[in-house]
This record gives C-alpha cells, sequence and structure tokens, in this order.
C-alpha cells in the first residue's frame, strides 16, 4: 500500500479555496451572466461551409448585414471553412425566411457556399427549453438528496448535496468566464456531472460508513482520511479512464460536442475533487461518528 | 461469489452471444437474419429535418362561440326565456342580456349539474363547458378549462391528419408525425435538408369558399370587404358559402387549352355538384369570387351554368404555384393556423461527418481506456477489457432491440459508459488488492472483494441511473438520445461485470489458485 496521504491536514485551506470560487462564480453568473445559445436566448443559427476559400468572416458578416437582421454574430467554427452565423430572429413567420437569406447571400458572395445546418427557436419555445433545463437540473440535485439520505443519514446527504452544488456553480462559473456558449447538451453534461460527481462521493461515503462500524476509537477527521486513502487509487483509475473518453470526445468527436466534452471534464475535475475537500470535510463538521450510523441500526 | 453452475454459465454465454449477434445484424445485410433490426439514426446524423408546430386555436375558440349562438337562442326560446344582444368580446367571451327577472333561472341552468344541451359534460369532468360571470343582467361566457382541452384535442386530431396528407403528397421517405401536448404537433423529415416547400405548404390553413360578389362598395351584414390576393383590387363578397373546399373530391394543375395558362382543374362530390349548378345556373352574369384563406385568388364571371361537377381556378399561377394549391385542395384544409415555432435542420454531409468524428472518438477513447487497464491490471486487466467490449455489444445490441433513436450526443454517451464501465471493476479489483493482505486463501480473498464492494457499486450506479431518467424525461431530441444510452449502459455495465467479468475472474482465478500474488 502507498503511503497514506495527509488529505484532512489541507481541508480548511481547500476549503477556503472553494468558498472563494462558489462566492465568484456567483458574482460571476450575477453580473456577466451566461451565454446563451439559441436553444435557451431564441433565434436563428445557421452553420455555412464554404467551398471558396476567399470568403472571410467580415465577407459573410458584410453581406449578412445588407439583410438588416439586427445584431447578428459570425465566427469560425471548427474548421477553416466553416462559419457559424447566429441572430435574433424577427420575421418568424415568412416560411420562406431561411431561403430569402439564401439567396441574398448567394447574389453576393457568389455560389460557393452551402448552409450545412439551420436551427430556428421561438421565443416560446426557449424559455420553455430554458425552463425544463433548470427544472431538471434541480429535480437531479434533489432526487439524490433523496437518495443518499435513504441509503445513509442526512449528515452525508448534506454534504453530498453541498459538493454537488459546488460542482454545478463553478462549472457554470467558468463557462461565465470564458463566455463559452450554454445549450441543450451543456445542461446534458451538467447533469451527468451530477451522476458522476455523486458516484465518487458514494464511494468514499460508503467507506467512511464501513470504517465508522469497525473503529469505534478513531475520530471522523481521521476516518475521513482513512477512507479517502483506502478509496484513492480507484478514484484516480476511474477519473483517468472517465477523462480518457472524455478527452478523446473532445479532439475527436468533432465540433458540435466540444462544449458538452468540455463541461464533462470540468465536471469530472471538480465531481473528485469536491467529494474528497467538500463532502468529507462537511462529514468532519457534522461530528458524524459511529453513533450516527448505529442509530440508524436500531430503527430498523 | 465465485462459484458458478453449469446452468448459469450456459445462461450467460448464451445471453451474451444472442447480443452480440443483434449487434452483428446492424451491420450484416442480410434477410436470413432473425433479427433485421437497425438502431435509427437520430435526424442530427442521417440527415433531415424537425419542424415543431404550435396550432393557433384562437379563430376556433371563435368561430365555436359564434356557432352556439343560435343553439343558445333555441334552447332559452323553449324556456321562455328572452335572452339578446349576443356580442363576442375579446376573441374568448361571449355575452347576451337578460331580463333581470329571469337571472337566477338562467343561472340555474347554467349551473345545472345534469347534461343539458347548451353546457354540457359536467357528469364527466365535474365541471361545465362554460364557465360565467354575470354583470347585472349581463352573462359573460368562457369556455372551462375541460371546454377548452376538448376544442385543442379535437382541432390537433384534424391538423395532424391534415399535415399527414400534406406530407405525404410531397413523398419524403418515413415522415414522423407527432402529437405534443395538446396544441402541438411535431413533424420530423428524415433526408429533407430544405425544408422551405414544407413550411410553406403547412403555413397555409387552405380554407376554401366560393361565393358571389356583390355590387357596391359598403360592408354589410351578410358580406364583407376582401382583398385579392395580387393585391389588385378589393371586393365585396357575400358572406353566403356556395361551395367549400370540403366538397372538393379531386384537384390537379393543368393547363387551359385556350388561355394556356396553368390553372388547377377540380372535381366536385355529388352534393358539392348539385349546389355548384344551381348557383351558377342562377348566377348568369355575376361574378363568383374563389376566396382562399381570406384572400380572393380570381373572381371570374359566370357564362354559362357548369352542372358537370368539374371546374378550373385560375389566378396567373406558376406551375409550381398551381400544383401545391392543388395538393392543399385535395388534402383538405387545416382546422386552425399553424406557426412554426422550432425548426432544426441537419443537412446529410455535416451528419455523416458527425458519425465518422462520433466513430473516431469511440474508437480512440476505446483504446486508451484498454491500454491504461492493461499497463494497470495484467491478466485482470484483460478481463476488465473483454467485459468491456462485450458491454458494448450488449450496449449497442439493447438499442437495437428496441430500435432506439441515436443521436450524436447518444454516441457521446456510448464513449462516456466506455470510460465510466471499468469503474465497477476497478472497484472491485482494488478491494481485493485490500482483502487479499494478511489473506492466506486468495480464492476468499477475491470473494469478499467481490462481496464487499457491491453496496459502493451500486449506489455509485443508481445515482448515475437517477440523472439519466431525469435527463429523459426532460430533455429534448438529441439530448434524449444520450440520456438512453447512458441508462441503457448502465445496466449493462452491471450485466457485464457481475456475470462475464467475475465468471472469467472465477475461471482464472480457481485455475492458478496456487499461483503466488494473482493480482
Amino acid at each position: 500500500m502507498i503511503k497514506k496521504l495527509p488529505f484532512n491536514k489541507f481541508y480548511k485551506l481547500f476549503n477556503s479555496i472553494s468558498l472563494l470560487l462558489i462566492i465568484l462564480s456567483i458574482f460571476l453568473l450575477f453580473f456577466k451572466g451566461l451565454n446563451f445559445g439559441v436553444d435557451f436566448k431564441g433565434g436563428t443559427l445557421i452553420e455555412l461551409r464554404s467551398i471558396d476559400k476567399s470568403i472571410t468572416v467580415t465577407n459573410i458578416r458584410d453581406s449578412i448585414n445588407q439583410i438588416n437582421l439586427g445584431d447578428v454574430s459570425v465566427k469560425k467554427f471548427g474548421k477553416d471553412d466553416d462559419y457559424l452565423i447566429k441572430f435574433e430572429k424577427k420575421d418568424f413567420n415568412n416560411p420562406n425566411f431561411i431561403k430569402d437569406i439564401k439567396i441574398k447571400l448567394t447574389s453576393s458572395l457568389g455560389d460557393t457556399f452551402e448552409f450545412r445546418r439551420v436551427e430556428n427557436v421561438g421565443p416560446k419555445v426557449s424559455s420553455e427549453l430554458l425552463k425544463s433545463g433548470i427544472i431538471a437540473i434541480c429535480l437531479s440535485l434533489a432526487a439524490m438528496l433523496f437518495y443518499i439520505w435513504i441509503r445513509f443519514e442526512w449528515q452525508f446527504s448534506l454534504g453530498a448535496i453541498v459538493a454537488l452544488f459546488h460542482d454545478v456553480i463553478v462549472t457554470l462559473g467558468i463557462f461565465s468566464l470564458f463566455g463559452l456558449e450554454i445549450n441543450l447538451s451543456i445542461v446534458a453534461a451538467v447533469l451527468t456531472i451530477v451522476g458522476y460527481s455523486m458516484n465518487d462521493t458514494v464511494v468514499i461515503f460508503d467507506r467512511v460508513r464501513e470504517n465508522l462500524k469497525k473503529y469505534s476509537d478513531i475520530k471522523i477527521f481521521e476516518l475521513t482520511n482513512i477512507s479517502i486513502n483506502e478509496t484513492l487509487s480507484r478514484t484516480i483509475i476511474t477519473s483517468a479512464t472517465t477523462l480518457l473518453a472524455l478527452f478523446s470526445i473532445f479532439l475527436f468527436g468533432g465540433e458540435m460536442l466540444k462544449g458538452f466534452s468540455l463541461a464533462m471534464i470540468l465536471g469530472v475535475f471538480f465531481g473528485t475533487y469536491s467529494s474528497i475537500y467538500i463532502a468529507n470535510p462537511i462529514l468532519v463538521f457534522l461530528q458524524v461518528s459511529q453513533k450516527t450510523i448505529l442509530k440508524e441500526d436500531k430503527d430498523q | 461469489m465465485l462459484y458458478f453452475s453449469k446452468i448459469r454459465i450456459f445462461l450467460i454465454t448464451l445471453f451474451t452471444l444472442l447480443f452480440v449477434y443483434i449487434f452483428l445484424s446492424n451491420f450484416i445485410k442480410s434477410d436470413d437474419f432473425i433479427f433485421n433490426k437497425k438502431i435509427n439514426l437520430g435526424l442530427d446524423l442521417q440527415g433531415g429535418s424537425y419542424l415543431l408546430l404550435e396550432i393557433d386555436n384562437s379563430p376556433v375558440i371563435i368561430q365555436k362561440l359564434q356557432n352556439s349562438i343560435p343553439t343558445f337562442k333555441k334552447y332559452f326560446k323553449e324556456k321562455n326565456i328572452k335572452i339578446r344582444n349576443f356580442k363576442i368580446m375579446e376573441d374568448k367571451f361571449l355575452i347576451f342580456e337578460v331580463n333581470e327577472d329571469k337571472i337566477s333561472q338562467v343561472k340555474e341552468i347554467l349551473e345545472d349539474k345534469e347534461d343539458n344541451i347548451i353546457n354540457q359534460y359536467y357528469p364527466s369532468y365535474k365541471s361545465h363547458k362554460f364557465d360565467f360571470l354575470i354583470e347585472k343582467n349581463l352573462f359573460k361566457l368562457n369556455f372551462s378549462k375541460y371546454g377548452l382541452v376538448e376544442i385543442k384535442n379535437s382541432s390537433q386530431d384534424q391538423a395532424l391528419e391534415t399535415i399527414r396528407r400534406r406530407v405525404d403528397e410531397i413523398g419524403t421517405n418515413e415522415p414522423n408525425i407527432l402529437k405534443r401536448g395538446n396544441d402541438r404537433i411535431v413533424v420530423e423529415l428524415p433526408g429533407l435538408d430544405d425544408p422551405s416547400r414544407i413550411k410553406n405548404l403547412l403555413g397555409k390553413t387552405a380554407n376554401l369558399s366560393f361565393r358571389f360578389i356583390i355590387q357596391g362598395s359598403e360592408e354589410t351584414f351578410g358580406s364583407e370587404k376582401l382583398e385579392f390576393e395580387d393585391e389588385s383590387e378589393e371586393a365585396i363578397v357575400s358572406k353566403r358559402i356556395i361551395l367549400s373546399g370540403d366538397n372538393l373530391i379531386d384537384a390537379n394543375p393543368s393547363m387551359d387549352a385556350q388561355t394556356n395558362e396553368t390553372v388547377v382543374s377540380f372535381t366536385l362530390d355529388r352534393v358539392g355538384a348539385k349546389r355548384f349548378g344551381k348557383a351558377t345556373s342562377t348566377g348568369i352574369g355575376k361574378r363568383l369570387a374563389i376566396v382562399l384563406d381570406g384572400k380572393v385568388v380570381s373572381a371570374p364571371v359566370v357564362r354559362d351554368a357548369i352542372v358537370s361537377g368539374s371546374g378550373q381556378i385560375s389566378g396567373d399561377f406558376t406551375f409550381q404555384e398551381a400544383t401545391d394549391l392543388a395538393l392543399l385542395l385535395r388534402s383538405g384544409a387545416l382546422p386552425a393556423p399553424l406557426n412554426i415555432i422550432e425548426e432544426r435542420t441537419v443537412g446529410p454531409d455535416l451528419g455523416q461527418d458527425s458519425i465518422n468524428a462520433g466513430i473516431i472518438a469511440l474508437a480512440i477513447g476505446f483504446l486508451l481506456v484498454i491500454f491504461f487497464m492493461i499497463i494497470k491490471y495484467r491478466i485482470f486487466g484483460l478481463i476488465a477489457n473483454i467485459t468491456l467490449i462485450l458491454n458494448l455489444f450488449l450496449l449497442v445490441g439493447i438499442l437495437t432491440l428496441f430500435e432506439a433513436t441515436l443521436t450524436l450526443p447518444g454516441i457521446a454517451g456510448i464513449i462516456l459508459t466506455v470510460g465510466m464501465a471499468v469503474d465497477a471493476n476497478v472497484l472491485i479489483f482494488e478491494r481485493i488488492k485490500e482483502e487479499i493482505v494478511g489473506e492466506k486463501n486468495q480464492l476468499i480473498a477475491f470473494d469478499s472483494g467481490y462481496v464487499k464492494s457491491k453496496t459502493a457499486i451500486i449506489d455509485a450506479n443508481i445515482t448515475t441511473l437517477l440523472a439519466a431518467i431525469i435527463l429523459f424525461f426532460m430533455g429534448s431530441g438529441p439530448v434524449k438520445g444520450f440520456s438512453v444510452t447512458l441508462g441503457v449502459g448502465i445496466f449493462t455495465t452491471l450485466f457485464s461485470v457481475y456475470f462475464i467479468a467475475r465468471l472469467l475472474t472465477s475461471i482464472y482465478v480457481t485455475k492458478n489458485k496456487h499461483k503466488e500474488r494473482l493480482i
């Protein structure tokens, strides 16, 4: 066995850092906000591929601006000749809207491009999607809270949920900081992070519970450290294989999965960290002892 | 935990082989296969259009209120109650006046818990068709929740039928048309990369009527002022409908031999033919307006009585316009206007690119994980890897069996499952390593390794499953595909770890029990 690492020595330090990160993230979310994609903001997105190398972002922007669509953003998307055009749409009920844009673009750029993807989300749908995304995340947190409460004790449940909350908030905070786009797949990623982080926490908690039964004389402060160390190699190996899979999605899975896999990578990182440095210190803070879990046995 | 009976080994092998077989049926084109099922590719992978349509029911509600006026009049007349000054306000209220002395009587009728024709379905819903308010001697009625639900459901049913006919006429392959909620309809059109024609066709209610134009320039009670389609003129058109789209049994684009114009020729049913014959014989010299969705398409002068039951609509059509109009007339009118509130179109080559990228990412992720496990656990790494490959077969096999839809996020879910599936094996192996310290009999250590890691594995997987289930119910489209692969992946992982990997471990360990340090 490798030498025991003194994780518990740094509880205070990392707790302060985490608290700071959460405060910073909430601050960012409030004042900078999130960069919502068309899924949640409504509007139109066109992915365009040009055949003509001389077409540039400026070219496209200039010709789009002639159509008067309001605030238009044109960006490169992955490969050199792919572009993403986004704008908040006004003219939703004209079925020829996209066709008109295509015709007008052809007249100024020539017939040297194709639309690879068009997404058009009305304001009603986008606000519904946003609402159901938020509900889904809250619901999953509640489900985890409840599940751990049933399987363990409320102290464990609280520790796990604070850790999850930390992972979700900090991941979103990073998305806000770098202005990365939030779309439907990011919500899927956040929910998977919730599942993954929980997974990690449960494994350590399971060991804490086992050790609580085994040793009556070891204080929880030391006991969490033993448990973390005992499960450490598993924690590292599983994070490593999951990250291997995620990095291969990030690097080779194409442009559409970039945001999703990035969110997941961040989530796996924070999820692993929070299981050790948030979930466990909360058990210490709540002074969990052998009595906590034995009470449960007597009740049954 | 390490003992397997012969029958169990047989069942595990059979089950695994079955799913390997189903997995392979995706790649082999043959009729000999019992399973010729295939995974469906989502629109984001095969390319196509997704349209979400919302039915605007407000005209239907006004129409229903209007239609109920005669019923009310008749009903109260029979009961000797005078009601008057019917009005429709704010597109949802039906208002009428009653003499002061009759207010309580009308109130009683509207609150009657027995079924009565003007305010039904109390017995079935414990609620009436109309809710009402009384202001002095004014009654203000509006459809109740259940009244609205009934209206919405019936217009959704009708709209679905009409949309299906229109989409079928265009002949796209395997369209998917589904209800969502009670006022929305999803249209999925695989392989269609430019939905503008379909959007045009679905954007029209196609309410057709033939009505006479009245001389004069003012609207009266029985007439209304309508604009021509080309905005060239306006005309006062009678509200009396001679023929409606319902009377048409066929419509086709054709060429008028005399004028060389593209027209739409139509055939009427028997009732329609009779009415048309009568109207045209009495109305020679008048202009007959052909009104489509509130606009006059054309208004030819009637020269002869038309008794053949067929006719033509002209209106400066291009051939495409005539074809579309004929199609709309054949497929019937929509009960209410539709709005396209969401549209997602993916071109076929982007879909193919996504498939390619997904497969490459899967292959690389898979190889990395396999290398990692071999280096870390040697022989047990090999066992974990065999399990992982079979797990992948099981996962894809189950998706095939249920003909699930695979989306791009769904592929990501499979790759993620590959990364996370080894977790259970790692938990077990690490536990065995702990147990083996100070345990002479290695078999006991293996056994208790399996037993003691069980709760952690189950709990850890259930939490991910919970997230997947919530995502399945709250997510839409491609994201749903992700939750399906993630959720199914948990079951296949548990099966492959607890049956396949454990069986392989058991075989290896019992054969080599005298070796020192097995793991």
